[in-house]
């Protein structure tokens, strides 16, 4: 237990690995600056607006690869009851639900100037990502409201699941509602795209890619070290009950 | 098995019955929310007709939420949730029976809907064995998803506000696809209701398999 | 086999260890009074045997369940009778037995038969369990543990709030049912009245077992297997 402590007073979710990723998502966010401002043409019809591109598809695309790492830890935690599928869960949600937000912001202000609105109500992916996003806080709000912690892991992993599983139904109901789009089509696969355009893109993924697994990596050791925390507490609490039974001053004087 | 599901319906809708909780003030609620759309929304009948359906299943969902916290208040005041474990019954089957309870309260209350938003919304019923399935299977969906997270919150402290942030979420496509079937109930608008009706029961079939695995779980540990 | 074989077992509540590491090893047809002071983790062990708690660590085993992972089953064959009578206020008297015994698989005869045994009027079958008296209420929970005719009883305090006739009923039954072989373990501050009955006393402090002690009641009768 000393052991622990001392591990934990000395604790950092910082390692030699976190911190060249670190560099790394920090060169490749300057990079993606000078491409996607700079480099990248404009469009011939959104001009200039096109560049929230590179925001707002790589946020899109790492909020549904983030809420997908949920539903798995969220199965894991119900199946392996492993403390550890539990956190990379919480992780996922949390770091999810910042991309989730970013996505929906780049989302509006890019469709202000495109499509003459910040909101469109008809529109597919965003009216799920909306819900999506709804859910997720939720989810986070679940959590926040505590408990003991088998239970929390629980209850979480419940819900994790049920946004999983309904997010196909909610995108196929808003489909058939809406019936029209001014979505466009996936940016990535109708080749309309010019190269250098595509190239910043992909360069944004993977940028977003790395800055995930870099928030990953800090979020769940900071999770970890909670975990160790109350573990800490807990066999604190149970050496002070434990000291109780010792000094009962009745020991044995009942009949 | 399905001795035990009406086993735990029939407790749950006598305890309706003796209480009157949904009656007396779930019933009322729902009509109040009805006349207060029909203010805000003008005494425009064209906005009125048009915006029936949305209103109607927005009130439902209302509604559901009084339902859900006190089919899981039911179980929790004095130790209650314990008999129903030491009960022996198993957790499939309260899962369906206290759907069932919910489900058959709230297609009461909807049911007096109805009624209200022919009366105050001038709505005319195009095809009612669509309106009366529609108002089946999207119950049972509310019901379904519902009862489930009722168990999920009902030992969090703040359950009262934790309920609706998780429930209406996961309950959009519901009050999506039954507005849109009860638009082509009330032939509002040219749609296909029956397709929607489609789409609500794979959400009823794929939240009660959910409930199904996650209830015994839920009561066990949560 | 002992009925009961708990081995170093915790138990939280929320982050509280309520029980801290307790050692514990019933015989069939024991009678155990549990004592200790307040949030000694009485009422906890009690819940935990009844199956209605997850041990955090420790082995614990009960009428041959293992708690960690076969609670459900254990449940259906041991009786609870906790602080709060876990019924349904809602529903009349009749009502409520008559929805443990269908859970139960009882036949329907078994539920006035056990409003009999508790001694309640026929006045009372009908009435909303809300209206009743604590101690009404408590003889009501009393004969929902009766009517199942568990292997292990698990009494939290069950004097409190009876009248001296319910609590010589009380006795009457806890003794005719460990000469049908049940285990009974009872949490009471009532020592003078639950001493006669017991085999045994176990002293609860801080989560875990201070002390026990054999009594006068086991090493005089010779119904222990």
């Amino acid at each position: 237990m000393k052991n622990i402590a001392t591990s934990v007073d000395a604790a950092t979710t910082k390692s030699r690995a976190t911190q060249i990723l670190g560099f790394v998502v920090l060169f490749g966010v300057l990079a993606l600056i000078l491409l996607g401002f700079f480099a990248a043409p404009e469009d011939d019809e959104q001009r200039d607006a096109v560049r929230m591109i590179f925001v707002h598809v790589p946020s899109a695309f790492l909020t549904y690869a983030a809420f997908s790492v949920t539903a798995a830890g969220s199965l894991m935690w119900l199946w392996k009851r492993s403390r550890w599928w539990d956190i990379v869960a919480h992780s996922a949600a949390e770091i999810g639900v910042i991309f989730c937000g970013l996505t929906l912001f780049t989302g509006s202000v890019w469709g202000r100037p495109t499509w003459n609105t910040y909101w469109d109500w008809g529109d597919v992916r965003l009216v799920t990502t909306l819900i999506l996003f709804l859910m997720m806080v939720g989810y986070l709000a679940l959590r926040a409201a505590g408990g003991e912690e088998n239970a929390v892991a629980t209850r979480a992993a419940v819900v994790g699941l049920l946004a999983a599983v309904n997010i196909p139904i909610i995108n196929r109901s808003v489909e058939w509602w809406a019936n029209r789009t001014l979505h466009q089509r996936s940016s990535l696969t109708d080749g309309n795209l010019e190269d250098l355009t595509l190239f910043t893109l992909v360069v944004g993924i993977v940028v977003w890619v790395l800055f995930f697994v870099w928030a990953m990596i800090h979020r769940f050791r900071i999770g970890w070290l909670e975990h160790q925390l109350r573990d800490i507490e807990l066999q604190a609490a149970i050496a002070g009950r434990r000291a109780e039974t010792a000094n009962d001053p009745t020991g044995g004087s009942l009949p | 098995m399905l001795a035990d599901v009406w086993l735990v319906t029939n407790k749950d809708l006598r305890i309706e019955w003796r209480s009157r909780v949904t009656f007396n003030q779930v019933v009322p609620f729902a009509l109040i929310v009805l006349v207060l759309f029909g203010f805000a929304l003008d005494t425009n009948r064209a906005v009125l007709r048009a915006a029936t359906s949305g209103v109607f299943w927005l009130t439902v969902l209302f509604v559901a939420v009084v339902a859900v916290t006190r089919s899981t208040m039911i179980e929790i005041s004095d130790g209650a949730r314990r008999a129903l474990l030491l009960g022996g019954i198993e957790p499939v089957a309260i899962y369906f029976g206290k759907t069932l309870a919910i489900a058959i309260q709230l297609f009461g209350v909807e049911l007096l809907m109805v009624g209200g938003v022919i009366f105050f919304f001038d709505a005319t019923i195009a095809s009612w064995p669509l309106l009366l399935a529609t108002c089946v299977v999207a119950t049972w969906c509310v019901a379904a998803s519902g009862t489930l997270l009722g168990a999920l919150v009902a030992n969090v402290a703040a359950r009262d506000t934790v309920l609706p942030i998780l429930l209406l979420p996961v309950l959009a496509p519901v009050l999506i696809a039954a507005s849109r079937a009860f638009d082509d109930a009330l032939g509002v608008l040219v749609v296909d209701g029956w397709v929607w009706l489609g789409l609500l029961a794979a959400f009823g079939i794929v939240n009660a398999t959910l409930g199904t695995l996650a209830y015994g779980t839920l009561l066990e540990e949560a | 086999m002992p009925i009961v074989e708990l081995r170093d077992v915790v138990v939280l509540l929320g982050r509280f260890p309520a029980l801290s590491g307790l050692n514990l090893s019933l015989n069939r047809a024991e009678v155990v009074l549990l004592q200790g002071p307040n949030g000694a983790g009485k009422s906890t062990l009690l819940r935990l045997c009844g199956g209605l708690l997850r041990p955090h660590s420790g082995s614990a085993v009960v009428l041959g369940h293992d708690l960690c992972t076969a609670r459900a089953a254990l449940r259906c064959r041991v009786g609870l009778l906790g602080h709060d009578s876990a019924l349904y206020d809602d529903l009349s008297v009749v009502e409520n037995l008559r929805f443990f015994a269908k859970a139960a698989r009882l036949p329907p005869q078994t539920v006035v038969a056990a409003l009999d045994r508790l001694e309640l009027s026929r006045q009372l079958h009908s009435v909303p369990v809300r209206q009743l008296s604590a101690g009404q209420r408590r003889r009501v929970a009393l004969a929902t543990v009766v009517l199942r005719r568990p292997e292990l009883w698990l009494l939290d305090e069950p004097h409190a709030g009876l009248d001296q006739e319910a609590r010589n009923l009380l006795d009457e039954l806890v003794a005719q049912a460990v000469s049908a072989g049940a285990t009974v373990i009872v949490a009471s501050h009532d020592h003078e009245r639950t001493l006669n009955l017991a085999t045994r006393t176990v002293t609860i402090v801080g989560g875990a077992v201070a002390t026990q002690a054999q009594t006068a009641a086991d090493t005089s009768s010779n119904r222990r297997l």
